[in-house]
């Protein structure tokens, strides 16, 4: 009797146990959604630095470059997903990603590591073109005054170009991370028990998809704002060393004004 | 060499912007210790060529040495020449001091950070002798006081003051100075000027593109006007401010002292 009045109101008392008091599969579920988005940015960041290093280089690199890029962001992430998943094992004819693998006596799921593939190689097509205008948009005179020291192109790039280039990428990168928090959703669809896979395990079971999909909403915006908490950390950071000039995007976009600011 | 002690060589050099020759055919000669100032009007190749010295810009033709090496090339069996490496490149300018016009000291290092990055990054120097030295260039410069602030902090002359600190700092052989008081006001050039008449009296080689004549005429041992990516006229300053031969000479001096 209780049940069929549930059905139709929205069940409160479900809502917030799944909110407040959730089950153990779930915080395996957000270990692993947290791990996956950390792991997959960071090669993100990765592949996107070394894809615009390719970018400088020799022509065929070059040219490389363009087309993963190309392909990377005109592409559907979840087709991506799918296709790594399954296809990579088809096409390299051998197999990349088994059912479980033992990195370091880590059991792993074989889902996971091809799910942190395809993130990782979306997120660096993103990330290459993010680095790309952070390096455009530092002074061509700051690298010309490093190498006029005797400093060697790459080491100028490293010393000097990069970390006045990271003013510009961190807030983009933010904004990438704050998307992959919620794009790791997807690999619920291969399998991977995330916690968006927990709720779809639990609504199919209980039939009450609207509370088990706001509360496990409620927990992706959860992460997103701590997020953001520690990404205006790194921006104050940041932009402390020296001028006093630009707002950090992150506290514009919240509305967030510190004192003496307009 | 030439055996008379040249520190800078540049013979037949020829650069080109796409079909546009900016360079064409430049030869110059500085011995030791010697301060030579390059004039011309804008578009004439002044800074194009300074750049080229120290390889910014690569060369379409001619050679350029300093202190017996070519820069930025090497030659091939047979007496061609090739782009040098990375490295070797780097090595060569680490010999070379540059100023540039708009200063272009790092926002995000201050001034002591500034000075010592390319001592302790190029030439291995350990940190406390790297901070004595920088601390005594900020002395000569007159800037003791700010080795803790940021450049962001500084006036244009005082951040020019800290760019020749920095470029010194590597002892060069030799200074190239591109017109590092035009993006200055009037009051700060003086102080600027004073680091480089300090800088000649001490013995320094300097080249300099400058549209300062009161500096030229001071302290330059030999005066050259370029027109037109050529060099069209070189002598002392006396002889060249006083008795050009070259007509567009006299007519650039005239406009340029009103």
């Amino acid at each position: 009797m209780v049940r069929e009045l549930a059905s139709v109101q929205f069940d409160w008392t479900l809502f917030f146990h799944r909110l407040f008091d959730p089950t153990s599969q779930f915080w395996h579920g957000l270990i692993i959604t947290i791990s996956v988005a950390i792991v997959a940015q960071i090669v993100g960041v990765l592949i996107g630095g070394v894809t615009v290093a390719a970018s400088r280089s020799w022509r065929p690199l070059r040219a490389l470059a363009f087309l993963y890029v190309l392909v990377f962001r005109g592409t559907p992430l979840i087709v991506q997903v799918f296709f790594l998943y399954f296809g990579a094992n088809i096409f390299l004819g051998f197999t990349l990603f088994p059912r479980e693998l033992d990195l370091l006596g880590l059991q792993i799921q074989g889902a996971i590591l091809a799910g942190i593939t395809a993130l990782a190689l979306n997120e660096g097509a993103y990330m290459s073109e993010i680095i790309r205008a952070g390096i455009d948009a530092v002074d061509k005179g700051q690298m010309e005054s490093a190498l006029s020291i005797g400093l060697t192109r790459r080491r100028a790039m490293y010393h000097i170009v990069l970390p006045q280039a990271a003013r510009t990428i961190v807030p983009p990168l933010g904004n990438q991370f704050n998307g992959m928090i919620k794009a790791t959703s997807l690999l619920a669809f291969i399998g991977v028990t995330e916690i968006f896979q927990d709720a779809q395990i639990t609504y199919a079971a209980n039939f009450q998809p609207v509370e088990v999909l706001a509360a496990v909403a409620l927990w992706y915006l959860l992460l997103t704002i701590g997020w953001t908490l520690i990404q205006m950390q790194i921006e104050r950071k940041l932009g402390v060393a020296h001028t006093d000039t630009a707002v950090p995007f992150s506290r514009r976009a919240l509305g967030f004004r510190m004192r003496g600011e307009t | 060499m030439n055996g008379n002690g040249a520190v800078l060589v540049a013979r037949d050099v020829v650069k080109y912007y796409g079909n546009h020759q900016v360079l064409c055919g430049i030869d110059l000669d500085v011995r030791r210790g010697e301060v030579v100032c390059i004039m011309g009007p804008s578009g004439s190749g002044k800074t194009t060529f300074l750049r080229c010295i120290n390889h910014l810009e690569r060369i379409d033709g001619g050679r350029i040495e300093v202190n017996g090496d070519l820069v930025g090339y090497r030659t091939e069996p047979g007496g061609k020449l090739k782009e040098d490496s990375d490295a070797a490149i780097a090595r060569k300018r680490s010999e070379i001091g540059f100023v540039f016009q708009r200063f272009n000291l790092w926002p995000n290092k201050t001034v002591l950070e500034n000075i010592v990055l390319g001592p302790r990054l190029v030439r291995h120097v350990p940190r406390p002798d790297a901070v004595a030295r920088a601390e005594e260039l900020l002395r000569r410069v007159g800037l003791a006081e700010k080795r803790d602030q940021y450049p962001g902090r500084l006036s244009g002359g005082q951040q020019q003051r800290v760019a020749i600190a920095r470029a010194l700092a590597m002892s060069p052989a030799l200074m190239l100075f591109d017109e590092p008081t035009s993006a200055l006001d009037p009051e700060t050039t003086g102080e600027v000027l004073d680091v480089m008449v300090e800088l000649a009296r001490g013995g320094m080689t300097m080249v300099c593109v400058t549209h300062e004549t009161g500096f030229a005429r001071s302290v330059a041992d030999r005066i050259v006007m370029m027109d037109n990516g050529a060099i069209v006229e070189e002598g002392s300053p006396e002889a060249l401010f006083t008795a050009a031969q070259n007509p567009r000479t006299r007519d650039f001096l005239a406009r340029i002292r009103h």
